[in-house]
């Protein structure tokens, strides 16, 4: 027996839990209600009301995978210069917070945003505020940033950690500054990771409509939210669909992408 | 100055540390007010605490939660890992084809897998427990692929190769050779998956059935109602005991030597 | 290192054992499939029920009327009773989706007031298909403190006055009713120009709105996060007890006046479990009062006002007297063109 054969059950589940239903999807996006073929619901994306949510929606993630990259980045140098002596210790700590559950844990961002919350509270201590935080398209990159970093950090501490300290010392040896060692041996080594991390942030981040339903109020309505919408409030699963189906295409190109570096790199790694 | 950079350093790992868990300890805080709405302070209490224990509703959530979050990762490691095994020996092409796959439920938004499963599922049985836990260890598997493999990848393939030689079989040479090597790796992609279906409430939502809540959506169907302070609780209680777990693993088995970097889990 | 892995590894399989564990079950013999907005039961009334006659009840919930619908009519699951807003009701009629119930199995079916029978005559002739559960009305909570004299009219949402302090309805039907009877205009019309009319208001006045929340506005006006809201009766009386220098309040153009009802539906194959349900919720007096109590609107079920003492009853905000709410309104199923139209001007008012 060849060994590749024992994946046979991961590619029959993956084939009937992944693949078959991704079909559905299709089916449906490209249907009418009464089971005509469209392209309508998929290009319904370009409608001026879906084309702004999907503008705004790339507009806060873009802002929020920049800001977690920024946070992370020094975040992992920094982790990997004090050379903590647990490393798995570190990890734990960082995903300790999922555990919490994630809609209670944006509950508790609202709470500390609010008018009268507790930042605010902070802030009067000091004669400032009262600020008008909550229900800004801030406050839902806020929410963003805190539910996801721990997405971007986990790859980039781990792509970090795996660089050899020797290849830093001969860059030393060499004569290279801080800048050239950074820029020309760290982020280098360390580009599976960082990719991995912008891709398992900016992906959540584009759809999630849980996090602008309570840090938006309601009023900011990304393309997480329209899609959602379809499928719960206005039971038109076929546009519900075309959206999603539209949104994979967004997808497909980040997963080209992505694979261009597996293939060249087959290190790399996520966790 | 060396030590000025440490300090800066360190407060920089604080900084971000409190912010990831400055919320969760707002859920603590909250988690001891004696009022049922969360925006009064009515005074401490235990009270919520002795609630959990006498809410059906609560405790059957907390287990259905429980069992998804370990069966779904028990069965996806072994799924994964046997992928893994046979990944490994794939050409490029093959391996190419079959890691585009497994990166599909990671980079797919989790409201389009979520309805993708559900329109599977109904077609086909009931939507219900099982619907959700077929669900959790679909998305969960891709994640333990992607902490076993690297370990793979860096496996010294000679090691293998010299214990058969030596006479042992391969599935006792996998056992005495490469097992002990990929464990970590094991080891980090269950914990990833328990974490990700503890976590997940988009996926679960979709493709609950009636009368079958998880922590996470029970949560969601109280959101516009008021959060019932006995979930704060809940979730303190899951968050120490978590805590605790990890501090304690982590005395048990602190290394005496500082280890070298890079080293695992 | 050996050693961690061992016992991280025996850790993860005793973990997984042990929420194996609790995982067999015997089922109960009887089942019933309960749908109903979200902590609009008080939960314990389960569990009783289950105790007393052990009829298993899964139950879920939804957040809003439409979401209610939505999920009930895409056949995911096959729920036996359901409890949602009036024009849910009735579309849920018109899809013959109900069955008719047989109320003279109901024990203590005399409980229900006949006030409510009458009111739910208005769309359910016979009274056949549906048992009233709680009723209400749509009005604002307003701040003592934060407003300069209290408010009267939905004119205060509108005039600017309040900007960023307004707490807007995030429902379609709820929203749209206000712009509608703000502007003179019947809540159930089907005119375009006065949808688009009051579509124009509503984006008129986003600017000046802090939030579209549902049954949270509660919360943020008790934290005195905002200075006007638009609420249910029950939210608004509730919001009151916890903050004193809140007030609700029915605006002179007129509301909406709203009833929640039960009806069976046509894929239940145990209607007397389910008789024996709404009996034990609805109508009989003990547990009903225990629901009230919880719930906090106003109960179709004659012995437990009977049973409240004067100043809850004589609270017209908690208890609206029916007859005399003649400026407020009841939904009316809209056709399906009005209904696409709202939609479609609601996600314009949304997106602006």
């Amino acid at each position: 027996m060849k060994r590749k054969y024992i994946a046979l059950p991961y590619i029959i589940w993956m084939t009937a839990f992944i693949v078959l239903p991704l079909l559905f999807v299709a089916y449906y996006a490209f249907t009418t209600s009464d089971g005509a073929f469209t392209f309508s619901n998929v290009f319904a994306i370009f409608d001026s009301i879906h084309i702004k949510a999907t503008l705004l929606s790339l507009e806060l993630s873009l802002a929020c995978t920049v800001i977690c990259l920024l946070l992370a980045y020094p975040l992992a140098l920094v982790l990997r210069k004090l050379d903590l002596n647990n490393k798995g210790f570190m990890i734990v700590i960082l995903i300790l917070p999922m555990w919490m559950n994630s809609i209670l844990r944006i509950l508790a961002l609202q709470m500390i945003l609010s008018r009268n919350g507790i930042l605010n509270l902070i802030f009067s201590w000091f004669g400032l505020g009262p600020f008008e935080m909550i229900n800004t398209p801030g406050a839902i990159i806020f929410g963003m940033v805190y539910d996801f970093l721990p997405y971007m950090i986990l790859p980039i501490y781990n792509a970090v950690m795996d660089i050899d300290q020797d290849l830093l010392d001969a860059a030393s040896d060499l004569g290279a500054s801080k800048a050239t060692k950074l820029f020309r041996v760290l982020i280098p080594l360390s580009k599976p990771g960082i990719i991995s991390g912008i891709t398992m942030v900016f992906i959540p981040s584009l759809t999630s409509f849980v996090i602008p339903d309570v840090l938006g109020g309601g009023k900011i309505q990304l393309l997480g939210n329209v899609i959602e919408q379809e499928f719960i409030t206005s039971m038109n699963w076929h546009l519900g669909s075309g959206l999603s189906f539209a949104l994979m295409i967004f997808v497909v190109i980040g997963l080209i992408f992505s694979q261009k570096q597996e293939t060249k790199d087959r290190e790399s790694r996520v966790w | 100055m060396v030590k000025f950079k440490n300090f800066l350093c360190k407060s920089y790992v604080g900084i971000i540390l409190f912010f990831l868990y400055a919320p969760i300890m707002v859920l603590i805080v909250s988690s001891f007010n004696n009022s049922k709405s969360r925006v009064v302070w009515g005074g401490f209490t235990l009270n919520w605490y002795a609630e959990i224990f006498s809410s059906t509703t609560i405790m059957t959530s907390l287990r259905n939660t429980l069992i998804l979050a370990f069966g779904s990762a028990f069965i996806a490691t072994v799924i994964g890992l046997l992928a893994c095994i046979g990944i490994d020996a794939m050409r490029k092409k093959e391996y190419s084809l079959v890691m585009s796959i497994t990166n599909i439920p990671m980079l797919n938004a989790d409201i389009v897998t979520g309805i993708a499963m559900m329109l599977l599922i109904i077609k086909f049985m009931p939507l219900g427990f099982g619907s959700i836990m077929l669900a959790h260890i679909t998305f969960n598997i891709p994640y333990v692929i992607l902490s076993i493999l690297p370990r793979f990848n860096q496996l010294d393939v000679s090691t293998f190769e010299a214990a058969r030689d030596l006479g042992a079989g391969p599935v006792y040479a996998f056992f005495k050779v490469v097992l002990p090597e990929i464990i970590p790796g094991i080891i980090s992609g269950f914990l990833m998956a328990v974490t990700m279906s503890m976590d997940d409430f988009v996926i679960t939502y979709f493709t609950k059935g009636a009368g079958v809540n998880t922590l996470s959506t029970m949560i969601y169907a109280q959101l516009k109602k008021g959060i019932k302070p006995e979930l704060y609780a809940l979730s303190t209680v899951i968050f120490l005991f978590t805590l605790a777990i990890l501090i304690a693993v982590n005395i048990i088995t602190a290394p005496k030597k500082p280890q070298k970097r890079g080293g695992n889990v | 290192m050996k050693k961690r892995n061992l016992v991280l590894m025996s850790a993860m399989l005793i973990l997984t054992l042990v929420a194996m564990w609790g995982c067999g079950n015997s089922e109960p013999k009887q089942q019933i499939t309960v749908f109903n907005y979200g902590m609009y039961i008080d939960p314990a009334i389960l569990d009783q029920f289950t105790a007393e006659t052990g009829i298993e009840v899964l139950y879920e919930e939804a957040v809003t009327p439409e979401e209610l619908y939505s999920k009930y009519s895409s056949g995911a699951i096959q729920y036996d009773v359901v409890c949602s807003s009036e024009y849910i009701i009735m579309k849920l009629m018109e899809d013959q989706e109900l069955q008719p119930i047989d109320f003279t199995q109901f024990e203590n079916i005399e409980n229900i007031s006949d006030e409510c029978w009458a009111f739910c005559a208005t769309f359910d002739e016979e009274n056949q298909y549906a048992l009233p559960y709680f009723y209400g009305t749509v009005g604002l909570l307003y701040n003592t403190e934060m407003v300069s004299e209290p408010p009267t009219s939905w004119d205060v949402l509108f005039n600017g006055e309040y900007a960023g302090e307004i707490i807007m309805q995030n429902s379609m039907r709820d929203s749209f009713m206000i712009a509608l009877r703000y502007l003179g205009y019947s809540c159930n019309t089907t005119n375009p120009d006065e949808l688009a009319a009051a579509r124009d208001l509503l984006i008129a006045q986003k600017p000046d709105v802090q939030a579209y929340l549902v049954d949270e506005a509660r919360d943020e006006m008790v934290a005195e996060n905002a200075a006007i809201a638009v609420v249910y009766s029950g939210d608004g009386i509730l919001a009151c007890e916890y903050n004193e220098n809140l007030a609700y309040v029915v605006p002179e153009e007129g509301s909406n006046l709203w009833i929640d009802c039960w009806g069976i539906s046509q894929s239940c194959d145990n209607p007397e479990a389910v008789y024996t349900f709404l009996n034990y919720l609805c109508c009989r007096e003990d547990i009903a009062l225990q629901n009230f109590e919880y719930v906090y609107y106003p109960t179709p079920n004659t012995a437990v006002v009977a049973a409240l003492d004067e100043e809850t009853t004589s609270n017209t905000a908690l208890f609206p007297p029916l007859g005399s709410l003649t400026n407020c309104e009841v939904y009316q199923l809209m056709d399906e063109e009005t209904t696409a139209l709202m939609n479609e001007y609601w996600k314009a008012v949304k997106a602006e």
